[in-house]
């Protein structure tokens, strides 16, 4: 069926359908090499990686750069750090989020005008990076955990997004229903609103999950104690600034081994930090569309 | 009489679900913006931000006179603009994955177009510098395959703004044609059959009919994209800078935070934040104008 409407298609039609799908078969390529490179280096012999020999299968598999990583005590440290940074702080900021998102979706309450403007107006303008620093510290949050979680606890922007959602499919007859039934606000919050954002929330819980998970700045910010640095600070230390001691091997065989080492640690390193999002995503892609549609019309 | 009353106590309900979020932006957006006038005093930890001194717009001149934070605010607008200059790729992207009729791959391309925007900056960041290691990087190690002499992406002033914005393009692209792709496929099917009636081929199907109906999204996200030509984040330039680079990797948001945080300026980087906000606010009111004026879609 498909073929035969190619078939009948004019020839402009065809070359166009044609350099399409070569187009986004290259740009599929781009994007998806540096990917798949990465996860085939982390499985081989870290010679063959610095040789140039791995291109896009990996060769002379093997586990040393995973070891490597599990017995990195700053790696798990980081991780653990991460986790509890992902979950404390993705809980928070969503229950932030619907708590100022459901009074901003009634009518009924008067001062809903007055308070988006409020919120809203923190979207296109803030204090900047060094007064929230001075307030921080003057918090005494400086080198706590709680530095990570609670000057992020909630983004405008998400919850704008999870009000728009509220107000579009939450039925208002439901509120009118529950009223009479004697339901109070707190009560509709808990028994209706909240079962039915569960879509949002599931989008909602991705974005912050993900920039929870990926946030370095934060960290680097406020944060100058090692028992306390997420996973990204970690990375950032052994991958970008490369701390891996080399001048005290002497000999350039012993030097080229060393560098092997310490590159498939970086693959390896690389893979297992982004697993845990990229086991997430597959979950929420069908959920994205919905998510950034709402977002681009705004309340 | 009742009803009003009962008005009356649902809204005390509702302040009290929405107190704590309240509390949370008085506390952490509205105070930080009364903390701006550091940047007209000379501040300092004994004295407080009340009890230091006024010092006016000094620190403002000295950011705009300069020779070291001019060639910072350069530098910003120079990487501002060319990543502006990018901004139709996740139009063509959003167009040309509209046009696929092969459902499977369709999803396929769609479903790694958008993976790399979860990826952490600090991984694609160490990513790019193992895999364009002037020694060992596979990209220069292909390069050199084919006889094209290592690059040294990282050290290279030249190659550095390149670097920069295809990375953030490969990033992104996917993820930022999701919004193009959702409109492309509200364009009203009648339009389309009409135009197949009428002759119009496919690409003159994509120029009078699906462009002109995704026009109001692409002006709005525009209309944002102008805003942020001055706007740099710093999570990502800030791990590729390097003492080779600095002279084009320098930008306002990494110049904040070396004088700020590291060097405990307060007074001159706070006042160099906010003529960053302000310049990129009022980008965003007069570019809102202009399209509203010539097309009728704007922001507000």
């Amino acid at each position: 069926m498909k073929k035969n409407k190619f078939r009948y298609m004019s020839v402009g039609d065809k070359t166009f359908t044609f350099v399409n799908y070569i187009f986004l078969s290259l740009i599929f390529v781009i994007i998806l090499y540096p990917l798949i490179y990465v996860v085939s280096a982390s499985f081989s012999d870290p010679q063959a990686v610095i040789s140039g020999e791995v291109v896009l299968f990996p060769v002379r598999p093997t586990l040393k750069g995973y070891k490597a990583v599990f017995q990195n005590k700053k790696i798990i440290s980081g991780f653990i750090n991460s986790f509890f940074y992902l979950f404390v702080g993705t809980a928070l900021n969503l229950i932030m989020t619907i708590l100022c998102a459901y009074p901003l979706s009634r009518k009924e309450f008067r001062a809903r005008g007055f308070l988006s403007l409020f919120f809203v107006f923190t979207m296109y303008f803030s204090g900047g990076m060094v007064p929230t620093y001075i307030l921080v510290n003057k918090l005494g949050l400086l080198n706590t955990r709680a530095a990570m979680i609670i000057p992020s606890a909630m983004s405008t922007y998400n919850m704008i997004i999870c009000r728009t959602y509220i107000v579009n499919t939450v039925p208002d007859e439901l509120y009118e229903a529950s009223q009479l039934d004697g339901c109070t606000p707190f009560r509709y919050l808990l028994s209706i609103v909240m079962p039915l954002s569960k879509p949002i929330m599931a989008v909602l819980t991705l974005y912050y999950g993900v920039s929870r998970w990926n946030d370095y700045f934060t960290a680097m910010l406020y944060l100058n104690n090692d028992k306390m640095q997420p996973l990204t600070m970690v990375m950032r230390e052994i991958l970008i600034m490369s701390k891996v001691d080399m001048t005290k091997v002497a000999d350039a065989s012993a030097v080229s081994k060393l560098q092997g080492m310490s590159d498939l640690l970086k693959y390896s390193t690389i893979v297992v930090a982004s697993l845990p999002v990229m086991l997430l995503y597959p979950f929420v892609q069908k959920h994205l569309v919905k998510g950034v549609m709402i977002g681009s019309v705004k309340g | 009489m009742k009803k009003k009353k009962r008005r009356k106590n649902s809204n005390w309900q509702f302040w009290a679900i929405i107190s704590l979020p309240v509390i949370y932006a008085i506390v952490f957006a509205y105070i930080p913006m009364g903390g701006i006038i550091i940047g007209f005093k000379d501040y300092s930890i004994r004295k407080g931000i009340l009890g230091s001194n006024w010092v006016g717009l000094k620190y403002f001149k000295q950011f705009l006179t300069s020779t070291n934070s001019l060639l910072v605010i350069k530098n910003t607008l120079i990487l501002g603009i060319y990543t502006l200059l990018t901004f139709p790729v996740p139009i063509i992207l959003a167009i040309g994955i509209n046009e696929m009729r092969c459902k499977w791959y369709k999803k396929t391309v769609q479903m790694i177009t958008y993976a790399p925007y979860f990826i952490s900056v600090v991984v694609l960041v160490g990513m790019m510098m193992q895999m364009m290691d002037l020694r060992s990087g596979i990209i220069n190690l292909l390069l050199g395959r084919i006889g094209v002499g290592p690059v040294n992406f990282f050290g290279n002033p030249k190659v550095f703004r390149s670097l920069y914005v295809w990375s953030g393009i490969w990033q992104t692209a996917g993820y930022s044609s999701i919004i193009y792709v959702a409109a492309l496929a509200g364009v009203p099917q009648e339009l389309e059959e009409a135009a197949i009636v009428d002759g119009a081929s496919r690409f003159q199907r994509i120029c009078h009919v699906d462009f002109p109906s995704i026009l109001p999204t692409i002006i709005i996200m525009l209309i944002f994209s102008f805003g942020n030509i001055i706007t740099i984040g710093m999570d990502k330039i800030y791990l590729m800078q390097n003492s080779m680079n600095a002279s084009v990797s320098e930008v306002i948001s990494t110049f904040v935070y070396k004088v700020g945080v590291v060097n405990s300026n307060f007074g001159y980087s706070t006042a160099a934040g906010l003529f960053q906000s302000l310049v990129s606010f009022v980008l965003l009111v007069i570019v809102n104008q202009a399209c509203k004026k010539l097309t009728d879609t704007s922001l507000w």
